[in-house]
């Protein structure tokens, strides 16, 4: 936690957030910053509200109770116009690909840039192109539609779509669930990338612990609605947190029970 | 105590039902108003609604229009007014028929179809992606097809007009024997603007509610295919009744003296 004690102003910064879903809790006091350029990682079970975090701080959803603010400004409240303008800092890659499937693969990937941005059909496309290469797409998937690629390619689509006009803070919704090891690889180096190089500010999930590891400044892991544990990935393997322990080791037994029936 | 609040439950879903559906038509009607505009995709949108549904549309007048025909020349001979047919048939096709037939085939073609779109693209997590991609949905996807349908179903009412008084025409001179040009002087001599008018009228608001209706129900739909599949029925189911209300206060607007 050594950089709360920065003077500089988090990026992103949730304060108490609460969010259910009519009697069903998800998040229940999430609090959170986010430094500039800094890369923090979610973790945590599957349904414990990871997603919903980050739908949270794109006003996506809407938290019942606390605070969401970017660059300072709050976000809960913000509408219309000054929203948009607010979004245009953020990528989003979402867990599901979200690829717009009436249209070919590089318009998904410059769909911000020429609606977003008013670039110009050829120039975006220029650059849809070269973020495709990034992600190890040829030029000629560029024509197809979404429905044409296997999982793993859209997945790489949608991440391709998410950086495509250099925003400031970058959102990956478990950028290599369904790749295989090697191009997930190749993603982490992407990601580290994207922070280390251009100096976007990144929150990410995953349940990959090798790519957390290799792409977190800050591990938090989200549990029963709280981040029960924020810290260095050099710490977690010593966090003396039972969760987390059970948690980066994959077992069974532990505190954490599955709702599972016998 | 019980049936009380149940009731009392239904009236709230109701009602907040109605404030949503407000609130949505008021946003959506303001960004049809307010740039940027997106001409590419009203355009694609008029012409899917405009272009393809004229099959469906024509070949719904020309057999009403032939139907007309037949059952006013039948039920006007018991008491000898057979002469009104065409009257009778560019009337009806103008003022009630074309736009209530029409409006309800496109309800069923183009209605049902915005929602499956609109409502697999809000299941899948697409509109939220506009979103975040700055795009704002309501500009994006519902204005056009707004702009769309209240432009695209006078064009189509038109034409069903046109087809429907031809299709009296073939019935009148062909199976019941009238003279063709005497036939056409008919169809002409009691016809008033005010009867086309208020029948374009009809089809500009048949248009909207039709598009309100596709975008509404797939904008909200949610839980999946099953979820997209009510969308897309009560899109169609919804359409139709507003059809049928607005029919009759336009008419009675207009008319009703
Ligand atoms: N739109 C919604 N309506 C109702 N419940 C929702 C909605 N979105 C999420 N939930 C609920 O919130 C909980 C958290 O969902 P979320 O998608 O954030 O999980 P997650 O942590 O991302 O899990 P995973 O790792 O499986 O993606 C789930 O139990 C889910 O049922
Ligand atoms: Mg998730």
């Amino acid at each position: 936690m050594s950089h709360m004690s920065t003077p500089v102003e988090p990026k992103i910064k949730l304060a108490d957030v609460h969010k259910a879903f009519g009697p069903k809790v998800v998040l229940d006091g999430i609090d959170l910053a986010v430094q500039p350029g800094e890369s923090v990682v979610i973790i945590g079970g599957s349904g414990t509200g990871k997603s919903v975090t980050l739908k949270c701080i794109l006003g996506l959803l809407r938290p019942e109770q606390g605070s969401v603010t970017v660059d300072g400004q709050d976000v809960v409240a913000m509408g219309g116009r000054a929203r948009e303008a607010m979004l245009r800092k953020f990528g989003m890659l979402f867990q599901g690909g979200a690829l717009f499937d009436s249209m070919t693969v590089w318009e998904n990937v410059a769909f911000g840039l020429i609606q977003g941005r008013g670039m110009k059909r050829a120039e975006a496309r220029e650059i849809a192109i070269d973020k495709l290469a990034q992600v190890g797409l040829a030029a000629s998937a560029g024509d197809l539609m979404p429905v044409e690629l296997s999982g793993g390619m859209q997945k790489r689509v949608a991440l391709a779509r998410a950086i495509a006009s250099s925003p400031e803070i970058i959102f990956f919704d478990e950028p290599t669930t369904g790749l295989d090891p090697i191009m997930a690889d190749v993603i982490n180096d992407l990601i580290v990338q994207c922070v280390k190089n251009v100096g976007a500010t990144a929150l990410s999930i995953t349940h990959d612990m090798a790519s957390a590891r290799k792409i977190a400044d800050r591990i938090a892991m989200l549990y029963k609605g709280r981040l029960i544990w924020i810290g260095s990935p050099k710490d977690i393997d010593h966090s003396g947190n039972e969760f987390v322990d059970q948690f980066i080791h994959g077992r069974a037994e532990g505190p954490i029970k599955m709702e599972l029936r016998a | 105590m019980e049936f009380l609040a149940s009731i009392g439950r239904v009236v709230l879903g109701f009602l907040a039902h109605v404030g949503r559906l407000t609130a949505f038509t008021a946003t959506a009607v303001s960004h049809t108003v307010r740039p940027p505009f997106f001409y590419r995709l009203t355009l694609k949108a008029m012409i899917e609604i405009g272009y393809y549904s004229l099959p469906v549309v024509g070949l719904t007048a020309i057999f009403s229009g032939m139907v007309l025909a037949l059952q006013s020349y039948t039920g006007f001979a018991r008491f000898s007014a057979e002469g009104a047919v065409a009257t009778v048939v560019v009337l009806s096709m103008t003022r009630e028929l074309g736009p209530v037939l029409a409006g309800l085939m496109v309800a069923g073609r183009i209605g049902a179809s915005m929602a499956a779109e609109i409502g697999t693209m809000r299941v899948t997590e697409q509109i939220d992606a506009l979103v975040t991609l700055s795009t704002n949905p309501f500009k994006y996807l519902v204005a056009p097809r707004l702009i769309a349908g209240t432009l695209m179903l006078p064009f189509l009412v038109g034409v069903a007009d046109i087809i429907g008084v031809f299709g009296g025409y073939i019935v009148g001179v062909y199976k019941l024997g009238f003279n063709p040009s005497s036939y056409i002087s008919r169809t002409w001599e009691y016809l008033e603007p005010l009867d086309v008018i208020s029948g374009l009228t009809k089809a500009a608001v048949f248009g909207f509610l039709i598009s309100l209706m596709g975008c509404y129900n797939g904008y909200y739909s949610k839980g999946g295919a099953q979820g997209v599949g009510k969308a897309t029925t009560n899109s169609v189911v919804s359409a139709a009744i507003l059809i049928l209300i607005f029919n009759y206060i336009i008419t009675a607007l207009y008319f009703g003296k």
